[in-house]
């Protein structure tokens, strides 16, 4: 069931995994360390990258969030393949 | 609540149908040291655990949840291509009868998963002194399944989980010492 997507999909998808990983990773340290303003302006500027990063992706590949956190083309294609477990 | 986003945290590619490697892998689907307890453990440990470290908590135990997706993708791949024979000769046998190529929470040796594999003790040291070994259990697991496979691109997704571990166990010993300091510095007289 493994659906065949064009190399753009994967090196965007890469792109924001790194991004979001490096974002998560902060989110962690900062929970011990809330005092750390380098680190803090760091998060909101990988958290920006992402939230843009992913506007591209989406008008490309369709929404990547559920419940209203990403818009919805025509017809409704949330629940389109490829599921992550299918690429 | 939580929502939903459509990727995994970490790439993850499979070189070619294993089953044998599904099979180890399932001790981190089910497994006392695998993911699902990891995530059921330190959401559940929220509840009552002091307000300075909820969020660490909270965040550690929703990442635990991509993680277990990851472990999940990887069985799906190296198991559904795989013939009944192949799964019976990669010890599978039992499990195809019952559940075909479907994901069973349980570890490598088929035990099912069990909520005693969680321990909630609500004396907040107690309880992220067992997450501490949780993390660094599972840290041993990962090592020991890399061991065992000779797939580059499975490895490569294994050792993004096992160094996971070791970030996730370096946060709830800080989250130790801050509770530590929290505590010398109250007085009640």
């Amino acid at each position: 069931m493994t659906k065949k997507m064009p190399p753009e999909f994967y090196t965007m998808l890469e792109e924001i995994q790194a991004n979001d990983f490096v974002i998560l990773e902060l989110n962690l340290y900062l929970n011990t360390h809330p005092n750390d303003y380098a680190a803090i302006q760091q998060f909101n500027e990988a958290s920006l990258k992402s939230m843009e990063m992913k506007i591209e992706f989406e008008k490309q590949f369709g929404p990547l969030m559920n419940y209203g956190k990403s818009f919805s083309g025509y017809p409704w294609n949330w629940k389109d393949t490829p599921w992550p477990w299918q690429v | 609540m939580w929502y939903y986003e459509k990727k995994l945290q970490y790439p993850v590619k499979v070189r070619e149908c294993n089953p044998r490697l599904a099979k180890f892998l399932i001790e981190q689907y089910g497994g006392a040291d695998g993911e699902l307890a990891a995530a059921l453990r330190y959401l559940n440990q929220r509840y009552t655990i002091p307000d300075k470290v909820i969020g660490l908590l909270n965040d550690i135990g929703t990442e635990e949840f991509a993680h277990l997706e990851m472990i999940a993708t990887m069985v799906y791949k190296l198991t559904k291509d795989a013939t009944p024979e192949q799964l019976k000769a990669a010890g599978l046998g039992e499990n195809f009868v019952n559940h075909d190529r479907a994901l069973f929470y349980s570890n490598a040796a088929g035990n099912p998963f069990t909520a005693t594999y969680i321990q909630a003790k609500g004396d907040p040291i107690a309880d992220l002194y067992e997450d501490i070994a949780a993390e660094e259990k599972a840290r041993a697991t990962y090592q020991w399944i890399i061991d065992m496979s000779d797939d580059p691109d499975i490895n490569d997704s294994l050792k993004f989980l096992r160094e996971r571990e070791i970030v996730h166990s370096l946060r709830f010993r800080e989250a130790v010492e801050i509770l530590k300091e929290d505590r010398n510095t109250k007085k009640f007289f």
